[in-house]
């Protein structure tokens, strides 16, 4: 990675303090308007608990549609937190430093949104807590550990809890910061947050051995946690879910479409916090060419799912992927998924000129996560239309308009989340930046000097 | 696959029964009258018009017509589906709040209480069998006093499916020992309500019950066989006698 510019660390606090020091307008604007769309949001799940799922596009034999869908997009966003701050850490990728504090912070809000999915999805989510949570005492009623269902809270709350580990450990010198800079009741807040970091030489071993101990921890996590949510299409019977391929499938995906949005979050929080100094062009040129690979891994693992799927030459499986295919509306959307997670950006990315231009990386970056919402809605959906042998019980869904709500308002969340944060705490880390100004040097290749990194001296 | 509890004693309840029923397709003729006396037995709720249109009727057991053949050898099917009762039933693992399990009667129970709502048995039963309660269901003012005081009715967002008439089930052998109950002494409403006498229901843990009998019948298949469920219904097909 080329350091261009060397900037001094009184320029990188106050470069990256602005946005916690001060409040300015588009940020107070920005975070009502949101917040209108969570609140409308929020208005629309309380009049589906008011009125029943009815309201919703849902019928037999599709009992499962919007909500489930967003519920997998969310987790599968979530997967830029463990890709970008823990593998990369791990692998010592230098590029990663202005990108880990957003990343695992869009992991953690990403996984509340998931969260909330299917507790709204219930019939009756007033009671849902028997769900996760022992159902009766007195008659020793335990929830079954046999259902998916189980499995998802304890995969999804341990990726929680993990990644706030992680953006709090990493936060900690960067709160030292701000409790320096601040007065009055801030100040104790700051200071109780921070621990009582002093920066010393023991305290940043502890807390750079915690990063990597906390890295290697949730790289289990990396591979578990979509693993568990394809379960639970995998162990069902319906035709096209029941697929052995589907972990590592769904996997893939997630990382996918999670690296997309660190792309998308990125080149946004460039431009709304003015970060030209630290997020370069080679940042987002890296992320193309990691998500490259990612992108032909899951295109290879989507073909083998096709493939298992016509291998077997089972009926029902073969009737489900062609509703997907050829089928209009399915047939569009699948065309739609098809072009916008793959077949567009991918060649696109071939090109430096592209990997390098902030606008061509922000839409194409858009159009992955379209499509793999897409996607997920597509392995869904036409599964369930066309799940038994039975031409007669052949249905369709609809989408209503309240659940259209719920999922804008689930992004909404997600952006307020990210906005609200930004107020208390920098989105780029600091320390990060300054250990990266500090590792660089400039080493003699032949007759020119090439920026490189320097671990010793 | 299935494998047959051998009652241990006359007297044991856990292994006396395992209720299964017989539906002999030949003697179908499509009349929904099992429709009907089910809807009333178990408090379904009324399904109107739009409730079909929506797509969330309510039929525990329903009549499902088909076609057989290309035009002009072209035959109507009927064939009434509810729930199979399945002895590896694809519904029970995946609740997380164990709403729907196996009794040791040899029944698919379904426990309302407990239903939080996440239809993933629904979704997961290739059968259909499994109804949702979108809405709160509400009763015609002159027909709630039909209502059958032996059944729940059902509250909004939970899950409900054929009980095989478990009421009556438990009305009958209630302070009974397994061994008094005669075979036919008493019948889900649907087999009770059937014309042609195309269902029969029946104790398969009773070896000379009419279901036990019924079981080595040539024509005897069980409904999507291929999926491993092992459905304690059996369905004996029809055979054309004419024509061909």
């Amino acid at each position: 990675m080329y350091y261009r510019r060397t900037l001094t660390e009184a320029q990188i606090n106050q470069q990256l303090l602005g946005t916690v020091l001060t409040t300015p307008l588009w940020w107070i604007v920005l975070v009502s308007l949101l917040g209108i769309v969570v609140a409308g949001a929020v208005g629309a799940v309380g009049w589906m608990i008011n009125q029943g799922l009815g309201v919703t596009g849902l019928r037999q034999p599709v009992f499962w549609g919007f909500f489930i869908t967003n519920f997998i997009f969310w987790v599968g966003i979530s997967h830029a937190g463990v890709m970008i701050s823990a593998i990369l850490r791990l692998s010592q990728a230098e590029w990663r430093r202005p990108m880990v504090r957003a990343a695992e912070t869009m992991t953690v809000f990403a996984l509340m949104a998931s969260l909330a999915m299917p507790l709204v999805h219930a019939g009756r989510p007033w009671r849902i807590f028997y769900w996760v949570f022992p159902y009766d005492w007195a008659r020793g009623i335990w929830p079954d550990v046999r259902s998916p269902l189980v499995w998802d809270p304890i995969a999804i709350t341990t990726y929680l809890t993990s990644s706030m580990l992680f953006v709090y450990t990493a936060l900690i010198p960067d709160l030292a910061i701000i409790r320096d800079r601040s007065t009055g009741w801030r100040r104790s807040v700051y200071g109780a947050l921070s621990l009582g970091w002093h920066g010393n030489p023991r305290q940043w071993k502890i807390q750079g051995f915690a990063g990597i101990l906390l890295s290697a921890l949730i790289l289990p996590v990396f591979v578990s946690v979509h693993s568990i949510v394809s379960w639970d299409f995998s162990v069902s019977l319906v035709p096209s879910w029941h697929v052995t391929i589907f972990a590592p499938y769904f996997v893939i995906g997630a990382v996918h479409s999670g690296v997309s949005a660190v792309v998308t979050l990125m080149i946004i929080m460039r431009k709304l916090y003015k970060l030209e100094n630290f997020i370069w062009e080679e940042h987002i040129d890296a992320l193309a060419r990691l998500l490259m690979v990612v992108a032909l891994a899951w295109m290879f693992l989507f073909w083998l799912d096709l493939v298992f799927a016509l291998w077997l030459r089972e009926e029902q499986e073969i009737t489900v992927w062609m509703l997907r295919m050829f089928e209009p509306p399915w047939s569009w959307l699948f065309f739609l998924f098809f072009m916008f997670s793959f077949v567009i950006p991918v060649p696109l990315w071939m090109f430096r000129r592209v990997r390098r231009s902030f606008t061509w990386m922000l839409w194409t970056s858009l159009l992955v996560n379209f499509g793999m919402f897409l996607e997920r809605f597509l392995i869904i959906v036409p599964a369930l239309m066309r799940k038994g042998p039975q031409t007669f019980t052949y249905a369709t869904y609809r989408p209503s308009p309240v659940e259209f709500t719920i999922i804008f308002g689930t992004i909404a969340l997600v952006c307020f989340l990210l906005l609200i944060f930004s107020k208390f705490f920098p989105l780029i880390p600091l320390w990060e930046e300054k250990e990266g100004q500090l590792l660089i040097d400039h080493v003699k290749v032949g007759n020119v000097y090439v920026p490189a990194l320097v671990k010793e001296h | 696959m299935a494998t047959q509890t051998k009652p241990q004693s006359a007297t044991d309840r856990s292994t006396a029964f395992k209720w299964s029923m017989v539906i002999d397709l030949d003697r179908c003729t499509g009349c929904e009258a099992c429709v009907v006396a089910c809807q009333s037995e178990n408090n379904v709720p009324i399904n109107e018009e739009s409730a079909f249109i929506e797509g969330r009727a309510f039929e525990w057991i329903r009549l499902e017509r088909y076609w057989e053949g290309e035009w002009p050898d072209i035959k109507a099917r009927f064939i009434p589906v509810l729930c199979q009762h399945c002895e590896n039933a694809p519904c029970e693992p995946v609740c997380p709040v164990y709403a729907t399990y196996h009794n040791n009667e040899g029944l698919n129970v379904q426990v309302y209480n407990r239903c939080v709502g996440t239809r993933y048995c629904g979704a997961n039963c290739p059968y259909h069998a499994r109804q949702f309660n979108f809405w709160e269901p509400v009763w015609p003012e002159d027909l709630r006093h039909q209502l059958n005081p032996d059944v729940t009715v059902r509250t909004r967002g939970v899950m409900e499916k054929c009980s095989m008439c478990i009421q009556r089930i438990r009305r009958a052998t209630r302070s009974k020992t397994p061994s008094d109950i005669p075979d036919g002494a008493f019948n889900p409403a649907c087999v009770q309500a059937c014309p042609t006498s195309a269902m029969t229901f029946g104790n398969l843990n009773n070896p000379e019950s009419k279901v036990s009998k019924l079981q080595n019948d040539e024509r005897r298949y069980h409904m999507f066989e291929h999926l491993g469920t092992a459905p304690t219904t059996l369905y004996l097909k029809q055979v054309d006698t004419h024509g061909a």
